[in-house]
């Protein structure tokens, strides 16, 4: 029987400041045991529990993408015990990872199909790892036109400057990136992602969401009136987790766990579950 | 077979030189399942154990592993039990919540090693009830004074004696190993009336409850259930059915274990998210959490209630909220 209790060990090899508020940062790590780097298969949209020894776990999404072999990567904000812990770490600390766990993105449903992809705030981290595997050149073909919008507070607050760069280079990828107010040398557009997804007006076969709740609530109007029906408006909740595979009971929304059969559901499936997340 | 009561404290204490044994012991002023080495200790008059029968396979606080972190790595010790064990004396609700939480630690995905090792291991001698409590209700939860889904042995209080049938192969060997009498033709007829006859009736009646509670999540009832509750989780904490837990780092510097302890949903922490976010933030949401868990989600998901009326939640609730009573409500709404 295999103990999914047990976390992989795993060495942190680069602590990146990823923002200029310093609150978030974005991890790599690499498996110590060849084995478990060839074990360790996962999706876009899956989550792992990270492990500070002494400190405790808690639930990330998986920002690295599959085709990224032999890493992991982990976003975090800096909020409570285990993010600050993790954030003070010097590169070459071993930490432990337990996953993946949870569903993914339906990228293989999705094969052929034009997607809009809506990330706000640090959120986006599972939605870098979607992006960068369809733009993987072993995966860029089976997908249709892809627009990606996406807003921080402020330009310092995007994540993954680089490869923004990179992908707004390209031209098999549509990027909007946006700020919530103006400031000197942004040249990208200003407002919050409701107002930019109403402008940019997407027209694809189905939908990615994901950010804070308030974003999530007033997006979704603009959706539907860009002609999204709730199975094509595919989204990802976050609960707080502690066994993160359906037993501590403690992330349900109704008879749904959302380490388990989440953290994605389409908008259909929640429409059908309590509103208590 | 026959078990004389005369006979029980050395059959245990025979029994305890070759297995772990948990019996019924009164201590502290409460009747508790505790290993016992002596037969004389077990005590098996007692209405229920304080604390439920989860608690042997699925400890109120127990390590889930130690490990030692130095320049060479990490290394990790899981603390799986392995002991084979005998639980003598356990009551068909306590028997049945077992049947129910083998669905939660054993999912389609994810095994628990540690529940379902210590669940392979253990022989459950279920103990049928000639008196049930006041606040039990077993009658009316697809359970029952004299279940005996989930039992190895079952016994049933004759008076001088215990009529021991054997229910499934780990039992019937075990009895066979015993070399124990046979039941006289009246021992086995008194056993067999006591069985139909005993009732734990709590006039609840649960039919239909699934689907209504289904329909019912934005209702105004939920409003005033919870007013009078204290949040202290008494009802969750002793509930043979209720698993949530927690998992904490117990650590020094390179030396630590994770240790899981029970957890509850009655407490506002228990889904407080790192963002100040509560997706239940109030008494209100928290005990339809309960009762929608017990008796909507837990049929959604496994197919049965999660509550097997054995009326702890009652007993221990300090302010005499009844769960009896809220079912009984749910039903008489419109
Ligand atoms: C599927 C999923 C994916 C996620 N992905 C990411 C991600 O990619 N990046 C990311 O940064 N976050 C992510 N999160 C959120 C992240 O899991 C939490 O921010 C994280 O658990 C915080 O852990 P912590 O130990 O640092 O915080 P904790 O120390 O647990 O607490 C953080 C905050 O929670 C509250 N709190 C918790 N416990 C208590 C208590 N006992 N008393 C009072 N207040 C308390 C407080 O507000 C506290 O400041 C994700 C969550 C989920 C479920
Ligand atoms: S809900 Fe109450 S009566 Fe039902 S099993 Fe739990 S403690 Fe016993
Ligand atoms: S035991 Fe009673 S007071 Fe305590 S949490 Fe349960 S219902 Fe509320
Ligand atoms: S985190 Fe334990 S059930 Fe979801």
């Amino acid at each position: 029987m295999r103990n999914p209790y047990l976390p992989l060990p795993m060495k942190l090899v680069k602590n990146f400041t990823e923002t200029s508020d310093k609150l978030i940062h974005t991890f790599t790590l690499e498996f110590l045991n060849e084995q478990d780097a060839e074990n360790f298969k996962y999706e876009p949209g899956q989550f792992a529990e990270v492990m500070v020894y002494g400190k405790g776990e808690a639930p990330f999404g998986i920002a690295s993408s599959p085709t990224e072999k032999g890493i992991l990567k982990f976003s975090v904000a800096k909020v409570g015990v285990v993010s600050t812990a993790l954030h003070m770490l010097e590169e070459g600390s071993i930490v432990g990872v337990r996953g993946p766990l949870g569903n993914s993105y339906p990228l293989e449903q999705l094969k052929g199909k034009s997607l809009t992809i809506i990330g706000g705030g640090f959120a986006f981290t599972t939605l870098r790892s979607t992006i960068q595997y369809i733009l993987d050149p072993a995966n860029r073909g089976d997908y249709g036109d892809l627009t990606v919008i996406y807003g921080a507070r402020n330009p310092g607050l995007l994540l993954y400057k680089d490869e923004l760069a990179a992908w707004d280079a390209r031209s098999d990828i549509n990027l909007v990136t946006t700020i919530d107010r103006a400031v000197e040398g942004w040249n990208g557009r200003v407002g919050f992602i409701p107002a930019v997804t109403k402008e940019v007006a997407p027209k694809t076969d189905y939908a990615i969401i994901c950010g804070p709740p308030v974003m999530i609530k007033f997006t979704l109007p603009v959706l539907e009136e860009c002609g999204f029906t709730p199975d094509r408006i595919i989204m990802s909740l976050e609960n707080r987790m502690k066994c993160g595979i359906g037993m501590c009971g403690r992330c349900n929304v109704g008879s749904k766990y959302v380490c388990k059969d989440g953290p994605v559901f389409t908008k259909e499936q929640l429409d059908k579950l309590p509103n208590e997340y | 077979m026959i078990i004389n009561k005369n006979e029980i404290a050395n059959i245990l204490t025979k029994l305890a030189e070759e297995y772990l044994v948990i019996a019924p012991v009164q201590k502290d002023g409460i009747v508790q399942f505790s290993a016992i080495k002596n037969g004389a200790e077990a005590c098996l008059t007692f209405a229920n154990t304080k604390k439920p029968g989860k608690e042997i396979l699925f400890p109120q606080s127990e390590e889930l592993y130690s490990y030692t972190i130095d320049t060479e790595g990490v290394r990790m010790q899981a603390n799986v039990d392995q002991k084979e064990t005998i639980v003598f004396g356990m009551r068909p609700c306590d028997v049945k919540s077992l049947v129910l939480l083998d669905n939660v630690f054993k999912n389609d995905q994810y095994q628990d090693v540690y529940y379902l090792t210590r669940r392979a291991n253990t022989l459950i001698v279920g103990l049928g009830c000639n008196e049930p409590a006041a606040t039990c209700f077993c009658s009316n939860m697809a359970c029952g004074p004299f279940a005996k889904e989930g039992s190895d042995i079952f016994l049933t209080d004759i008076g001088e004696a215990y009529v021991a049938e054997g229910i499934s192969e780990k039992g019937q060997a075990l009895l066979a190993k015993l070399g124990l009498g046979s039941a006289t033709a009246e021992q086995k007829a008194l056993a067999n009336q006591l069985q139909a006859e005993t009732k734990a009736d709590g006039g609840v009646n649960i039919a239909g409850i699934a689907e209504k509670l289904g329909g019912m999540f934005e209702h105004p009832f939920w409003d005033s259930l919870h007013e009078k509750c204290l949040g202290c989780a008494a009802c969750t904490y002793l509930c043979p059915t209720c698993h949530c837990f927690d998992i904490a780092d117990e650590a020094t510097d390179c030396n630590g274990c994770r240790v899981r302890n029970w957890d509850a949903c009655m407490f506002p922490l228990f889904t407080l998210h790192g963002s100040g976010h509560n997706p239940r933030p109030n008494g209100k949401a928290r005990w339809r959490q309960r009762l929608m868990h017990k008796f909507n989600y837990f049929v959604d998901r496994y197919n049965a209630t999660a509550c097997v009326g054995c009326g702890r939640c009652i007993k221990n609730c300090p302010v005499n909220l009844d769960i009896r009573q809220a079912l009984a409500d749910i039903r008489a709404l419109d």
